[in-house]
């Protein structure tokens, strides 16, 4: 699967909900799921302060692929995270560095990603580009 | 104080028609506005003396003899009669217009500070807004000054036998808020005033949270300054007042040079206006000075004691209904409280309760309320706040409260 059929399947999957909570019935089910970074690198240095929420991200390239993992303390930013992750995950840096994340918007998450919501989402996603960036050269 | 003994009886519902914010949707649902620490609503009678300002009367002020800027002059100087008269200022060029708290605290820190030395002492509590300490920290920087803070108990209170060993003859200024805007705690500014000045230093209030909820009256705190926000007492944003006493006012260099602040200009040597212009520098908010009058009127009809009531009712109901959650925590107890209700939940981040609130159309606040050092002497990451204003009702906290219990359900 491609990075858009990988959004557009995300984009897909939240077309059933008409309902806010439900959405984030969803989001939140998916932050409880996934123990996405291990405790290892669950370390100051890899952490990201939002003034809300904070969050931890640890990028790698792995056989010339991207590899992401994180984690948030608030478990909506936490599933949040688990979108993105799927959909950049093990990807050429080349296209996660260039990657439009459209389903982010489309699914009404934007308010989520703004700089100003100081929950630490915006900062990750510029690191996250910024690594990919420093693996295409 | 003195006010007029005809108290209007207390009618919540005709209340919130002056309001029309509170009339509108969010997310679909009724708006349910629990953030009035942050900022207040709009009475419509301060939209509409906006409007009428902008539409009729826009004009410079203090300096043309044409008939507008001699209306929006006189305007605006009433508004400081107005507001000198609430809080009880002797002098109405005691009253003097800043940008907010935050202008009126730095004002102090940058002009009192002036007059301070190496080793002099500044006092501050374990509770401050982050505005009123980081102005002292760079004061202290600036001047070699050192900072003192009270600490505060596990309900929030200030630990006043600590503060009576931190007061000395080296004491140059207490600079503590009247009330928390996280905890709710009424500070005893009184006897914080009484005995900083028998040690010989000066008082500053910071009473951002408490001019809207209980009555102000400087000369009887006798305070050397009290700072507040136009935005948080039904006013609009980006005006508030710094009350000084004149004769320290008077000794106090200007803060920011400019027009209006001067009363001879010369290349050799400038002389400085009278109060209170000598700390207006420059065209002002006049809009909002003009509208912190008619908030500030607008509230001096209401019943302060009757609000105080109706504001205490609702954040015990709130506090008696959150209690019945599992893992909750009021994080702040104090015996005198104003209608602040902060709490954490077990396991549970602010931030996703603050998202799913707010899904549901509940304005809370979420996060360290810009007082962080509080939040680490809590050992938390934040709270959920819910501060009511007197517009606020029972059936809103029932809202919340269901609201607040899916939310839980949903993230536990
Ligand atoms: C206790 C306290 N002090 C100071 C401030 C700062 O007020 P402003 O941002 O209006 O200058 C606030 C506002 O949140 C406050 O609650």
């Amino acid at each position: 699967m491609t990075l858009d059929e990988k959004q557009q399947e995300i984009i897909d999957e939240f077309a059933i909900y008409d309902d806010w909570m439900d959405k984030y019935e969803y989001i939140i089910e998916l932050g409880k799921e996934l123990p996405i970074i291990s405790d290892e690198n669950k370390t100051d240095d890899k952490l990201i302060e939002g003034c809300q929420s904070r969050v931890w991200l640890h990028t790698d390239v792995v056989d010339g692929k991207m590899s992401f993992t994180a984690d948030s303390d608030a478990i909506i930013t936490k599933g949040i995270i688990g979108l993105l992750i799927r959909v950049l995950n093990n990807e050429d840096p080349k296209e996660v560095a260039t990657a439009e994340l459209r389903f982010i918007d489309e699914i009404g998450l934007h308010e989520h990603l703004s700089p100003t919501r100081s929950n630490g989402l915006a900062s990750m996603v510029k690191k996250l580009k910024l690594s990919a960036i420093a693996a295409t050269s | 104080m003195i006010r007029d003994d005809i108290s209007i009886p207390f009618d919540v519902q005709k209340i919130r028609e002056d309001f029309p914010t509170l009339l509108r949707s969010v997310n679909g649902k009724d708006l349910v506005y629990f953030d009035n620490g942050a900022t207040s609503q709009k009475p419509q009678v301060v939209i509409d003396a906006i409007n009428d300002y902008y539409t009729n009367n826009n004009s410079n002020i203090h300096r043309g003899v044409h008939f507008l800027s001699q209306l929006a002059t006189s305007q605006y100087e009433e508004a400081r009669k107005i507001i000198q008269e609430y809080i009880n200022a002797p002098l109405s060029e005691e009253v003097l217009f800043t940008k907010g708290t935050t202008d009126s605290i730095n004002l102090v820190a940058s002009s009192l500070g002036e007059l301070f030395s190496e080793g002099d002492e500044i006092i501050i509590s374990a509770m401050e807004h982050h505005s009123n300490i980081v102005p002292w920290q760079m004061l202290c920087e600036r001047k070699g000054c050192i900072l003192k803070v009270i600490p505060i108990s596990e309900s929030g209170e200030l630990k006043m036998d600590e503060f009576d060993r931190l007061l000395s003859n080296k004491t140059k200024l207490v600079s503590v808020t009247h009330i928390s805007n996280t905890l709710g705690t009424i500070n005893p500014i009184e006897e914080i005033i009484k005995k900083t000045h028998a040690a010989g230093g000066y008082v500053m209030i910071d009473g951002a949270q408490s001019v809207q909820h209980i009555p102000v009256d400087v000369q009887a705190l006798d305070c050397d300054f009290f700072a507040f926000s136009g935005h948080k007492v039904f006013g609009p944003t980006g005006v508030g007042i710094l009350y000084g006493k004149k004769e320290i006012l008077d000794q106090m260099p200007p803060y920011q040079g400019g027009g209006d602040m001067i009363a001879k200009v010369t290349f050799e040597k400038t002389t400085y206006n009278e109060l209170p212009h000598k700390f207006e520098a420059g065209t002002p908010n006049i809009s909002g000075g003009i509208c912190l009058g008619t908030a500030i009127s607008y509230l001096s009809e209401m019943d302060l004691s009757a609000i105080h009531a109706h504001e205490m009712e609702l954040a015990a109901y709130a506090e008696e209904k959150l209690l019945q959650f599992e893992g909750m925590r009021i994080v702040g107890t104090a015996q005198r409280k104003t209608s602040v209700v902060s709490f954490v939940v077990d396991g549970i981040h602010p931030f996703d309760v603050g998202t799913l609130l707010d899904k549901q159309g509940i304005a809370v606040r979420t996060g360290h309320h810009c007082t962080q050092p509080l939040m680490d002497f809590y050992q938390i990451p934040g709270t959920i706040r819910a501060s009511f204003a007197f517009y606020n009702t029972k059936e809103e906290i029932d809202v919340f409260i269901k609201a607040l219990e899916r939310s839980l359900n949903m993230l536990r």
